[in-house]
């Protein structure tokens, strides 16, 4: 178990070293190929050429590629200086560096964001997974009938529908036409706990749905296969009641793939539910991060793509150890 | 898939059911055949595969097709814009004979005409990207499952990285950074080919993992064993013994990656990422209708409810086609 654990750790380690290489390369390089100086951008446009120097120098720009990107690296588990010789500034320990926009520790600008995409990810989850798996059972278990058919034509329509036209629909619906909720920004959990819950509820139930769907479907089709098999005839001779049957030995097994998909999905929407805070007009990381691509503020988009890549393996890795859990069979090794 | 498609042997013996043909109690049937019947008999999926071919026809007779019902998509009709609110004069967002899903909010375009113009675009990507995932992932997936060893542990390593990209962002960031005119294509060109080649490429993972399990369970078949042990080379073997029997997965993940793919497409739009206006793209319609929609709502249903419509139906069909090819349906 705990070479298990060393070994994936170390893979977690590896994974985020390749994606951090790709995305600097890409996001640094590229502007070299096209021609467009980082300095420039980090100066703006009122600027000399004494002062473009300074900034080469003082973050680094000056040195080659590959130099630069041992420095970031550098940055964030032991933090950095920048130093000219005049001015010293001293980044610490977790240093992402600095936005070129508005110079603030890009750090400092996730840590202000996250809590944000968190509330969204975490309540929309929540439901989704208890209204997906529940859904899923019941249209598994009255196969055939009438409510199967309808929850499995809801479920399909939910997987059919971009989230950014029910993002716009939910509250034409629910706000402007029946009146039962109402638009309000995101205000902080710690702040206000009703504001708070009052501003999730609406983009919670549209992002939920669409997930709640897929999660659907893929339980009724996998409750429908685990009823097929041996051990549940077994447990059904043994004598146990139906309910048994279905808790205890149906759902855990049910339960397997969806905790695979729930490790990408929710990881991924760790990362920035990019659409969704989009059309809610959340200032999450998603919103962040799409800002920092058109502004070009390289420094926060590495920053956020890490920390994303972060989640999903993160998410994963604790997946893999959840097996262990919900399925006996599984040993890690 | 036990059998190679081509194995014509009376394997399923099924009752005949139609009375008319007593005198051939058993006929063969390839596995495409059972398919194909069972394709045939599932209603929900035809519907989705004709509303599919429908358009498909849309998208290739676009020019034709505005010619005889609409305006030209960037013609712009402002005497039909409410020239103080800036939304379209008459109900439901100036729907009328002349213009059969209303006009723009602003300039009033023809909505039909960018709708019409829209589904080139979000089909010919989303296709392409399809084909570029497939080539690719049945590949490295067949090559890995066939492989194994360190050729197996790196593509898998691969797979499971790109699964923990942000793809999202890294497409937004890719497609941003990529200039105006690239190897002699220009404007709408260049965007498009970029968005094929990211979209297709963060897709194929999807498709390896698939196509290696599958390969994994097949190579130890004794079919396979026969040919190798008949003197077959390895090429021979993952082409003519192996090949044939992925391609149904194969099949069935391509049709089900195609609406994921138009979805991301309109995603991309959506979000200012995909192909530049004044080209028309459902995605950047629905973006545009973000400010205007508690006035206008019309604008925002129709394209919406396009989309909806094409992804419901691709996935209708791929539903159908899934339990058709599926060896232990009935």
């Amino acid at each position: 178990m705990l070479v298990y654990l060393i070994r994936r750790l170390f893979n977690v380690v590896a994974t985020l070293l390749v994606v951090s290489v790709v995305t600097f390369g890409i996001f640094f390089a590229v502007p070299k190929i096209t021609g467009s100086d980082p300095a420039l951008m980090y100066a703006g446009r009122e600027t000399n050429e004494t002062a473009l120097a300074g900034i080469r120098v003082k973050m680094g720009f000056d040195k080659p590629i590959s130099e630069q990107y041992l420095l970031f690296v550098k940055g964030i588990v032991a933090g950095r200086d920048y130093n000219t010789g005049v001015d010293s500034t001293h980044c610490p320990a977790p240093c992402f560096g600095y936005s070129f926009k508005t110079e603030t520790p890009v750090w400092d600008l996730m840590l202000d964001r996250i809590p944000v995409t968190l509330s969204l990810a975490v309540g929309a989850a929540v439901i989704w997974v208890i209204a997906g798996v529940a859904t899923g059972v019941v249209s598994a278990l009255k196969r055939r009938t009438a409510i199967d058919r309808t929850v499995m034509v809801g479920a399909l329509a939910g997987v059919s529908l971009p989230i950014f036209f029910t993002g716009m629909v939910a509250p034409a619906v629910l706000v402007y036409g029946l009146g039962w909720l109402d638009v309000s920004n995101y205000r902080p959990l710690t702040e206000d706990p009703g504001a708070w819950l009052n501003s999730m509820i609406l983009p919670w139930v549209t992002l939920a749905f669409l997930f709640a769907a897929t999660y659907a479907r893929i339980t009724r089709a996998t409750m429908l296969e685990v009823l097929g098999e041996d051990y549940i005839r077994t447990a059904r001779a043994k004598g146990l009641t139906e309910r048994v049957v279905i808790r205890k030995h149906a759902l855990r097994s049910t339960l397997t793939p969806l905790v695979t998909m729930f490790g990408l999905d929710f990881g991924g929407l760790l990362g920035g539910a990019v659409l969704t805070e989009t059309t809610f007009s959340f200032q999450g990381l998603g919103t962040a991060a799409v800002a920092a691509i058109s502004a070009g503020d390289l420094p926060v988009i590495m920053g956020i793509t890490l920390l994303a890549a972060l989640f999903v393996v993160m998410a994963n890795l604790i997946v893999d150890m959840l097996y262990a859990v919900i399925d006996p069979r599984v040993r890690l090794t | 898939m036990t059998a190679p498609l081509h194995d014509t042997s009376a394997e399923t013996p099924a009752p005949v059911v139609t009375a008319d043909v007593p005198a051939k109690a058993i006929q063969g049937r390839s596995p495409g055949r059972i398919a194909w019947m069972r394709l045939k008999r599932d209603k929900v999926a035809l519907t989705g595969g004709i509303v599919v071919i429908l358009l498909i026809l849309v998208a290739v007779f676009a020019p034709q097709i505005v010619s005889l019902l609409g305006h030209p998509p960037n013609e712009f009709h402002e005497d039909l814009i409410d020239p103080d609110l800036g939304t379209p004069l008459g109900s439901l967002g100036g729907i009328s004979s002349d213009f059969l899903l209303g006009v723009e909010p602003t300039n009033g375009r023809d909505v039909f005409s960018r709708i019409v113009y829209g589904a080139r675009i979000s089909l010919t990507v989303a296709f392409l990207a399809a084909f570029v995932s497939v080539v690719i992932g049945s590949l490295l997936g067949a090559l890995a499952g066939f492989l194994g060893g360190w050729v197996d542990g790196l593509i898998s390593r691969v797979m499971d990285l790109l699964l923990a990209f942000p793809q999202l962002l890294f497409t937004i960031a890719l497609v941003s950074v990529v200039p105006d005119s690239l190897w002699g294509f220009e404007g709408t060109g260049v965007r498009m080919g970029v968005l094929v080649l990211v979209i297709g490429f963060f897709g194929w993972p999807y498709i390896g993992r698939v196509v290696r399990g599958q390969t994994i369970s097949l190579r130890e078949r004794e079919y396979v064993e026969a040919a190798r042990s008949l003197g077959a080379g390895r090429g021979y073997i993952l082409i003519k013994e192996l090949l044939p029997n992925l391609v149904a997965p194969i099949l069935v993940y391509a049709t089900m990656i195609i609406p994921t793919n138009i979805l991301t497409e309109a995603a991309l739009s959506f979000l200012g990422a995909g192909v530049k206006p004044p080209t028309a793209s459902w995605g950047k319609m629905l973006s545009d209708a973000v400010p205007i929609y508690q006035d206008d709502p019309m604008y925002m249903v129709v394209p919406g409810l396009t989309i909806f419509i094409t992804v419901l139906a691709f996935n209708l069909f791929g539903d159908g086609l899934r339990d058709a090819l599926d060896p232990k349906g009935s």
